[in-house]
């Protein structure tokens, strides 16, 4: 498991994790995702509003995972990449459907399900992966 | 920039898996050797830098620097230094500067890492902290996952092929079956590689560095002090440090590490000289294509041409620029936080001309090249000969 979580540490990022919610720099229209607490090209000249992206975009590298970290062991193998969306910001996910679309620059759209669990008596995490379309 | 912070003393433990050997005794007996090796006594140093990763989770101990003080019957200043894999590294750039700054005369670095107490998925886990945790650990990246992800892109790219990453590990391998304290001193072949267990494709088991206990330390002191313990002065002629974003995916480029361009332009700048001055190269191959995006982003070899370099044998110990002597990350082991020390330790070994069957004949100048997680943090540094 990343990190056994409490429950605002998982509270806090639902809006992102849950619905794709980013943000976008006002100053320098650069969006963002995951959302970040700081323009990092404008820092306090810039200004920061949510943003919602529309959860579609395209592979930009790929790897599948044989060697899983504590709670993914029994997912394995998965496949993570980094997603390219189509707002310009790329994206770490699970890929998934018919894997024999993976390709570098295939197409994917979000899609909610279960991430992992934290043991038996933890959090059930959710969060948004990567359908091949 | 005048050099003045000299390199007097190293002391290594054997990498490896120490069922029988705690945390603290591998750091005392690397930091005693270094003592020994550099004519000094204990009472002698002024202050130390602890390079060490993740005590925390890997033994459940913190305030390690205090605890090796404490050990050795010391109570100068003992700072830890953590930034992942390249803690080591950056240790010795904190002791650099301290020595330049005047402050200190004579500092002991150490770097120590205790990792086979865990199994191998809470090892995993704890690497993985040197990711990005909310968004790339939570959906179930690895870091061999993040590193197959920029061997996947530079694959596809500049046509880096399977062979190529394989030949890394097999030269690392060659190199460590003439380095006393080296975890696997064996050869392997390009089959061997190309068959062993995928662990995150394209990456299989013998692309990755090994899970591994150890320790390295070195005595770094002021020109001054050097001159009176020996006649083979070896200088820290440069030092860079660079850092990017902790998430692999908010990088411009999956196939450079920026922060090793950046630390090792500052490094090259300081010492006043170009990448093909350099004679010996330890770079920080945590991963087979790690050594290959190393020796491009060093300026070895132009970007996208790394595989070839290999392949054409360039970076052999006979070749124009020999790469991890010391069997580097893959073959000699990686106990995290000690890596970064380890290097400084194989480089002064190169330089003073003591690194035996692995000698790269009138070495002069060497480079080591730390880097901390999928390279949000670079270390650099170039030592030379002062005779």
């Amino acid at each position: 498991m990343p990190h056994r979580s409490s429950v605002p540490l998982a509270w806090r990022r639902f809006e992102a994790r849950y619905r794709l919610v980013g943000n976008r720099c006002a100053n320098c229209g650069t969006v963002y995702f995951p959302p970040k607490a700081i323009c990092p090209k404008c820092r306090r000249k810039g200004k920061l509003e949510k943003c919602q992206l529309k959860g579609e975009g395209k592979v930009y590298s790929y790897t599948i995972i044989h060697a899983a970290p504590s709670g993914f062991e029994k997912r394995v193998p998965y496949c993570i990449a980094i997603i390219e969306l189509d707002e310009g910001p790329r994206v770490m996910g699970e890929v998934v459907g018919d894997l024999a679309l993976l390709d570098i620059g295939a197409r994917v759209r979000a899609v909610f399900r279960k991430i992992y669990e934290d043991g038996e008596d933890g959090i059930i995490h959710y969060g948004l992966k990567w359908e091949l379309v | 920039m005048a050099k003045k912070v000299c390199v007097v003393g190293v002391g290594l433990t054997k990498f490896g898996e120490h069922w029988d050997r705690g945390f603290r005794e591998l750091a005392i007996e690397a930091g005693v050797k270094a003592i020994e090796d550099a004519g000094i006594s204990g009472k002698d140093i002024d202050a130390m830098y602890i390079g060490n990763m993740s005590g925390g989770r890997f033994i459940g101990q913190e305030h390690i620097a205090s605890l090796i003080a404490g050990e050795l019957g010391l109570n100068i200043p003992s700072t830890r230094v953590e930034a992942a894999c390249a803690s080591g590294g950056l240790a010795v750039r904190q002791a650099y500067l301290a020595v330049l700054s005047g402050k200190h005369d004579i500092v002991l670095v150490g770097g120590v890492e205790k990792m086979t107490d865990l199994s191998t998925a809470d090892v995993t886990t704890t690497l993985a902290g040197a990711a990005d945790q909310e968004w790339e650990g939570y959906y179930g990246a690895t870091f061999p996952g993040l590193y197959a992800l920029m061997a996947r892109r530079h694959m596809y790219e500049y046509g880096t092929t399977r062979e190529q990453l394989a030949l890394v590990a097999v030269k690392n391998h060659e190199n460590a079956t003439k380095n006393p304290i080296a975890q696997y001193p064996f050869r392997i072949t390009v089959e061997d590689v190309i068959n062993s267990t995928p662990v995150a494709e394209p990456l299989n088991l013998l692309d990755c560095s090994p899970i591994t206990d150890g320790a390295a330390a070195v005595i770094v002191c002021s020109e001054e002090v050097a001159k009176k313990l020996t006649d083979k002065l070896v200088y820290i002629a440069g030092s860079g440090h660079a850092t990017d974003t902790l998430a692999l995916h908010d990088r411009e480029s999956l196939t450079e590490i920026k922060a090793t361009r950046l630390a090792a332009k500052m490094a090259y700048e300081e010492a006043g000289i170009r990448p093909r001055d350099v004679d010996v190269a330890e770079v920080h191959d945590c991963f087979t294509i790690a050594e290959i995006m190393a020796i491009e982003d060093l300026g070895f070899v132009e970007k996208g041409k790394g595989g070839k370099f290999v392949e054409d044998g360039e970076t052999k110990l006979d070749g124009s620029i020999p790469v991890n002597t010391s069997g580097g990350l893959k073959a000699c082991g990686h106990p995290v936080g000690a890596t970064g020390v380890k290097q400084i330790s194989e480089i002064v070994l190169q330089l003073r001309g003591e690194a035996g069957e692995r000698q790269v004949k009138d070495a002069r100048i060497g480079l080591a090249h730390n880097v901390g997680g999928s390279g949000a943090t670079a270390v650099v540094h170039i030592l030379e000969r002062g005779w």
